[in-house]
């Protein structure tokens, strides 16, 4: 449960092994969390001092065993008090270009796994009455630019699926958390030039831990990036579409 | 679906409410209890999670209000000649009982510092009084209970029998108690003989404590000023204290103010809590064999409806500890860091504590209590807490779960050492896990 000061005892994550993910796992057992369940589609559990990690399977691009995953989450460590669904796949825009089913398969991790397991885990909670779900967007979604269209497309749709989520758990005592970090310096993105207002997924960990404390519906990491994509979503198409990345 | 808090108005969940009118309505509700588990609820005075059940359902039990009154003639029951008990169903109020019983010459023997409370409540939570130090706990004066047990049965339990004692202090996780019997204390006025008295740092107010005789006794305690303290103490006024008075039993207790449905996040700031905390030790006159009206001495914050709300939609926090004697300095290593931190606390309540009950989720022992009050949204407030957490269970003592409302689950063992013990009576009473709140799924219970 969560308590009056913010934190919480269990914590399940999708994607297990996301940096960002792993970031905000720490953070959380730093606050308290006891017993966490990493699903993940292989590779070796980390340790994370001061808690129970379990690990299960999960493929984003089966939606058919999502059900299955929550369900022994919730037989292992009980009420799910936060969800983070962390996984996603980047790629480049030459390369689906080049192969438009890897394109489609891509979309299939990026917003299909999201909507089945974001479905399942609200499931859960609504039945629970409590419990905050997690969802990371991209500023990427926010207006989707020519260099990663499909990648953003993907983003796009999350992004929307979760607000109305959201939105549809309003009341239920369950909440959904929507994260729009701008560009991260980590594993995802190695080798790329950052971009401007880059930032880190400790960074992004922070701003999440804050958001769930406070009861957030959405948070911006860095919060400045509110502000320039307010400015960017009013910029006329013609150059819009020029910019270089 | 109703979404529900304790009193310091922090972590809310949906719950569906029912609110049975008799034992077998109440026992049906038992028998149909949803899957995700029921957990019994009074006045709602408990100050975190206790008396909610996130997505299951809460049965309020404040309906069920019968009661009575049986007074006859006991011989060496060490309380007086006449002995008083009453019967009453586990919603009945405390302020309801003061209200009928003292007229007729009769007090509860065991007051919170609120009558808002049911029966109920006083006795899954073994409520203490200003009297622990010589009267113990709500649960050393009852005599039965009448518990609703998971398989839906009524059960009526009496001390020596393990569920009774796992009930006692088992913040409603045992079953729905539906009707208790307790003693009375016999009274002959209902006026206060009150001694008052200011100290200047937390060793004066120890050392005059640990002196006093009298039947109540507690201190506030200014925590943002080294524990300087206001000192109340007294016992019940006999009719020869009041003279020329015509209705020497005459109790109608009046709420005199009511706090605003809205105060902002922050009003109540390490700025104005000091100059509160100033203004109530000025005011504080020193007196001798002053005579009180039962409200003022028992239950001053009565005297303001919906105070909770001071704090702002955020909420606050009471942290309630005990430490055991010999452990005085652990109480002062907390006073002197909260003074040190600057830590905006109203008045911190401070009572000595006597002998337990047997009940192993019991919260008093032999020592001191401190109890105080911090907004939620105090930085570095988790921290603090949880610091202390460890020095208290250091020294043997405990947290108080009708007031917890942050506790981790890892702290209860060390705290509560009969847990085990508890579990076990529970487990055999309730197995497969009935009777659920939002504070055990919080503390692993
Ligand atoms: C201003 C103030 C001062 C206080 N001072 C003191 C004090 O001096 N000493 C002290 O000990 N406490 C004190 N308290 C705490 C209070 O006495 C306890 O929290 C008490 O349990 C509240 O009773 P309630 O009827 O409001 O119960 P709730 O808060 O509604 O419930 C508390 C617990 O009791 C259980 N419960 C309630 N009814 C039943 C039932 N019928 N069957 C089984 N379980 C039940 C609930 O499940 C829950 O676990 C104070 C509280 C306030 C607000
Ligand atoms: N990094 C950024 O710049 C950035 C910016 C904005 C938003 N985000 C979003 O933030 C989230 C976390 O990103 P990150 O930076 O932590 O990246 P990351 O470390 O690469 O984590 C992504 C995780 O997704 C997992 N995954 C990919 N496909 C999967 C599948 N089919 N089934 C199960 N798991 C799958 C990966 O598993 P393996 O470990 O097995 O590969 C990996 O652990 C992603 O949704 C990402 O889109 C990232």
């Amino acid at each position: 449960m969560k308590n009056a000061l913010g934190s919480v005892d269990t914590v399940l994550v999708f994607g297990g092994l996301s940096e960002i993910g792993l970031a905000i796992v720490r953070r959380l057992v730093r606050g308290g969390a006891r017993r966490v369940v990493l699903a993940v589609r292989g590779g070796e559990a980390p340790v994370i001092d001061g808690a129970e990690v379990h690990v299960v399977g999960f493929d984003a691009a089966r939606p058919e065993t999502h059900g299955a995953v929550v369900d022994e989450a919730v037989r292992l460590v009980g009420d799910l008090d936060v969800v983070i669904s962390a996984f996603g796949v980047l790629g480049t825009q030459r390369e689906y270009d080049a192969d438009p089913v890897a394109a489609a398969e891509s979309i299939a991790v990026n917003l299909g796994g999201h909507v089945s397991a974001g479905l399942f885990a609200a499931r859960r909670l609504r039945e629970q009455g409590h419990g905050t779900l997690v969802m990371l967007s991209s500023v990427a979604g926010v207006r989707v630019r020519r260099a990663n269209f499909v990648y953003g497309a993907g983003k796009a749709g999350l992004d929307g699926f979760a607000q109305g989520l959201g939105d549809s758990l309003h009341g239920t005592g369950a909440r959904v958390l929507v994260v729009r970090p701008g560009f991260v310096r980590g594993r995802m993105t190695a080798g790329m030039s950052p971009a401007p207002m880059s930032t880190t997924p400790g960074a992004v960990a922070d701003a999440v831990v804050a958001g769930l404390r406070s009861g957030a519906e959405l948070v911006w990491v860095p919060g400045g990036l509110r502000v320039l994509f307010t400015a960017m979503r009013s910029l006329p198409r013609a150059l819009w579409r020029r910019l270089p990345r | 679906m109703t979404f529900l808090t304790g009193w310091a108005r922090t972590a809310p969940t949906p719950a569906t409410v029912a609110r049975p009118r008799t034992t077998a309505g109440l026992a049906a509700l038992v028998a149909g209890a949803p899957a995700r588990g029921l957990v019994a609820r009074g006045l709602g005075r408990s100050y975190g999670d206790a008396a909610q059940n996130a997505g299951g359902l809460v049965v309020d039990c404040t309906a069920l209000t019968s009661w009575s009154l049986d007074v006859g003639t006991g011989v060496g029951t060490g309380v007086g000649t006449d002995v008083g008990a009453v019967t009453a169903g586990a919603g009945v109020s405390m302020h309801e009982l003061m209200t009928a019983l003292v007229p007729r010459g009769w007090f509860v023997p065991v007051s919170p510092g609120t009558r808002q409370v049911t029966v109920g409540g006083a006795i899954a939570a073994d409520v203490h009084g200003k009297n622990h130090r010589r009267d113990s706990s709500f649960g050393a004066h009852l005599r039965s209970l009448t518990l609703v047990t998971a398989d839906g049965a009524t059960r009526v339990l009496r001390p020596g029998d393990p569920l009774f004692w796992a009930t006692v202090g088992g913040m409603g996780l045992t079953g729905v108690i539906a009707e208790a019997t307790f003693a009375c204390l016999p009274v002959e006025t209902s006026r206060m003989r009150v001694d008052i008295e200011r100290t200047r740092d937390l060793d004066e107010t120890l050392e005059v404590m640990a002196a006093t005789g009298d039947r109540y006794s507690v201190a506030w305690i200014d925590l943002m000023a080294r524990g300087r303290s206001v000192l109340t103490r007294g016992d019940h006024a006999t009719r020869d204290d009041l003279p020329g008075i015509a209705d020497p039993l005459a109790f109608a207790p009046v709420t005199r103010l009511t706090a605003p449905p809205w105060a902002p996040n922050g009003l109540l700031n390490p700025l104005t809590v000091r100059a509160f905390n100033e203004a109530w030790y000025r005011r504080a006159r020193p007196a001798h064999g002053l005579i009180q009206g039962l409200g003022p001495f028992f239950h001053p914050l009565d005297s303001i409806k919906g105070w909770n709300r001071l704090y702002g939609s955020r909420g606050f926090v009471q942290y309630q500890f005990v430490v055991p004697d010999g452990a005085e300095e652990t109480l002062r290593r907390i006073v002197d860091r909260l003074s040190a931190d600057g830590v905006p606390s109203f008045l911190g309540v401070l009572k000595r504590l006597g002998p337990g009950t047997p009940g192993p989720l019991s919260f008093p022992m032999p020592g001191w209590t401190l109890a105080l009050d911090v907004p939620a949204g105090r930085r570095g407030l988790a921290g603090l807490l949880r610091m202390f957490d460890g020095w208290v269970a250091e020294a043997g003592g405990r947290v108080y779960l009708a007031k917890d409302s942050r506790l981790p689950g890892g702290m209860m063992a060390a705290m509560y050492p009969r847990l085990g013990e508890w579990r076990a009576v529970r487990a055999e009473a309730d197995p497969d896990n009935v009777f659920r709140s939002d504070l055990a799924r919080r503390l692993d219970l």
